[in-house]
């Protein structure tokens, strides 16, 4: 039976059309020595044995702190980076299996909205050149006059000024740039975009702006999400289902009010009570319930349960089998002995 | 799919500031750059002296007048004459031809090819990165000159082969340099941008990291065209460069300039300085090139 169940579509209502099966995924990165000849001496385990189902229309959140591996498994569904194992299934095609311009076209389909609108736009291109190369490359539209309307539509769609696409992204603000990043993702039509940290960077008002838009753009476009975040309350507000991830690893999987409101694996519990309560009073009288230590390096992680020797409900048995994700209520997914 | 225009709620619409025109732009340059302004100044006029060199000067630069053999500077030759009383005003103007020609096609030809091999270096990295510049390493372990006068001496003398002679040794110059910028850039995520958008590599090292190493690749190319000015005086002066009586600027030193050079000084003295003008004019602008053209140092 597939992860993700019938909780995304009995929460929500939506479709049933499985978008984008990940299985099993894992990406290590080599750790080389020497000048000529490289010898792997150690591999960093970023992304260890992920699987996850997107459903389309749906917005599936993946949490987690820095360095747990979110980025890299958007980056390998991008096939920025080539997985080291694993299968990425997109509308049931296998991307491992594409020739490049099989996986050019493919790309058509899946987009990527990135964190830092300061270095993901070119600053030698224009705003209009930017969004308009897409359709240009993908033969799209290849009338120049009609590309300049398209670009128009999308800066307006994106809450800019079409007068803008004679402008150099360094004459624009973050916000304005981040909807640049946006309407360039949207001009190949996508079904599924990736939004990779891609409110993070900006004001706390211009990051309600942006997410805001990016709301009215899944209904008016029927798009789906991988929202890679780690602003919990941004997750809590935009997505469907959400996933945790600890040191490459899916720690919990279930509808987002059901991860917020009852969080079953013990990670997410100490992730939830690390949030800030927006009253001092309250937030000073309460009781604090932090995970001790350091993440442990993806090199070696621990054995077993990769966070057992942080957990505070850890037993004997945590360090010696590896916990597989259990359904502990419907569309709940959890991976931990304990809970 | 249809995109309505209805605008998703932002305040983000708003008028846009006019731009400055080029006459105050032009002007910024001379006040921010003034040196850069007379490096440019300097090239101006050797364009023009190489364009226009029938208009400057009514004398024949090849015609030998032997009544007038190593004469001073005075109204008739303004720079005076050398041994074989050839005008040295008209032979400097119609040696910028040759230095102009020389310079700017070594230096293009040379500079481009670098940036083509230093962004695809860069770009493709791992084993092709690693012989790839294995291979530019033993192109500079060769003096530029040495290089150079061993082409010459392979293909023969020539404008064609000066050309390729000087071309050669600037192209891992100029590869080394912009690899390593463009190692930096391809690290940046409107890199990997233009890879999510299923960009051709041509288009993405052509289109996308390219114009980004603008920067050192603008200075190189502006040293390159003083540099090359140099190498050729150097190799006409060698004899292994352009053949008399081609008027050149370091042909102009050799023969006669030299064995004059205490009676008749003029006759080695002004070519030497159009050399060093040349270069130096070339230089200064390349710097101010650089500071003008890096979008981020544009509006302080």
């Amino acid at each position: 039976m597939s992860v993700d169940a019938d909780a995304g579509s009995a929460e929500s209502g939506l479709s049933d059309e499985v978008l984008l099966t990940v299985r099993n995924l894992r990406k290590y990165f080599p750790v080389t020595e020497g000048m000529m000849i490289k010898r792997t001496v150690a591999e960093v385990k970023a992304v260890d044995g992920v699987s996850f189902e997107v459903h389309r229309g749906e917005t599936l959140g993946l949490v987690g702190e820095s360095g747990c591996g979110k980025s890299t498994t958007g980056r390998c569904i991008l096939r920025l980076d080539p997985p080291s194992s694993g299968e990425i299934l997109f509308g049931g095609v296998d991307m491992a299996n594409l020739s490049r311009a099989e996986l050019n076209k493919m790309r058509e389909r899946i987009q990527v909205i990135f964190q830092d609108p300061y270095s993901s736009l070119n600053p030698r291109m224009k705003v209009g050149d930017i969004i308009g190369e897409p359709m240009k490359v993908h033969g799209l539209l290849p009338d120049a006059d009609k590309r300049r309307e398209r670009v128009a539509e999308l800066l307006h769609v994106c809450g800019l000024n079409p007068a803008m696409a004679d402008r150099y992204p360094h004459e624009m603000s973050g916000g304005q740039r981040q909807r640049v990043g946006i309407a360039r993702a949207l001009a190949l039509q996508p079904e599924f975009i990736i939004c990779d940290e891609a409110v993070s960077a900006l004001d706390v008002s211009i990051q309600a702006q942006v997410i805001n838009l990016l709301e009215d753009l899944r209904e008016q476009f029927n798009l789906t999400y991988l929202f890679i975040a780690h602003d919990l309350s941004v997750v809590r507000h935009l997505c469907h289902r959400v996933a945790v991830m600890y040191l490459g690893k899916i720690v919990e999987l279930a509808p987002a009010d059901q991860v917020f409101d009852n969080p079953l694996h013990p990670y997410t519990q100490a992730l939830l009570a690390a949030v800030p309560v927006p009253d001092p009073e309250i937030e000073s009288a309460r009781a604090h319930q932090t995970v001790k230590g350091e993440v442990p390096s993806p090199i070696n992680p621990p054995s077993g349960c990769v966070f057992h020797p942080r957990c505070p409900k850890a037993v004997d048995g945590c360090s010696m089998s590896v916990p597989e994700l259990r359904e502990l209520e419907p569309g709940h997914w959890v991976a931990c002995s304990e809970a | 799919m249809t995109v309505t225009t209805e605008n998703l709620g932002s305040p983000d619409i708003e008028a846009l500031p006019e731009r400055d025109s080029l006459i105050v732009r032009c002007w910024n340059l001379v006040r921010r750059q003034p040196l850069g302004a007379a490096g440019l100044l300097f090239i101006a006029i050797m364009t023009v002296m190489a364009f226009g060199a029938e208009v400057l000067t009514s004398i024949n630069p090849e015609e030998q007048m032997f009544e007038h053999m190593l004469e001073a500077p005075s109204w008739e030759f303004l720079l005076g004459t050398d041994n074989f009383g050839r005008d040295i005003w008209t032979r400097i103007i119609y040696g910028a031809r040759t230095a102009m020609l020389v310079g700017f096609f070594a230096a293009f030809f040379g500079s481009v090819i670098g940036l083509m091999l230093g962004v695809g270096s860069a770009y493709f990295g791992g084993k092709i990165d690693l012989i790839f510049q294995r291979v530019m390493d033993i192109f500079l372990a060769f003096p530029s000159i040495i290089m150079a006068l061993a082409v010459v001496s392979v293909l023969g003398t020539g404008l064609q082969n000066v050309i390729i002679a000087i071309m050669l040794p600037m192209i891992p110059q100029c590869a080394r340099v912009v690899r390593s910028s463009a190692l930096s850039i391809r690290e940046i995520p409107y890199v990997d941008a233009a890879r999510a958008l299923g960009y051709s590599h041509g288009r993405i090292i052509l289109r996308h990291m390219s114009p980004n190493v603008m920067a050192p690749f603008l200075i190189m190319f502006t040293s390159f065209v003083g540099q090359a000015i140099l190498a050729e005086a150097s190799l006409s002066y060698l004899g292994l460069g352009v053949q008399e009586p081609i008027p050149a600027w370091g042909l102009m030193l050799q023969g006669g300039a030299e064995e004059y050079a205490e009676s008749a000084p003029w006759a080695a003295v002004f070519p030497g300085l159009a050399i060093t003008f040349a270069v130096f004019a070339f230089n200064l602008f390349g710097d101010a090139v650089r500071d003008v053209l890096d979008p981020k140092l544009r509006s302080r």
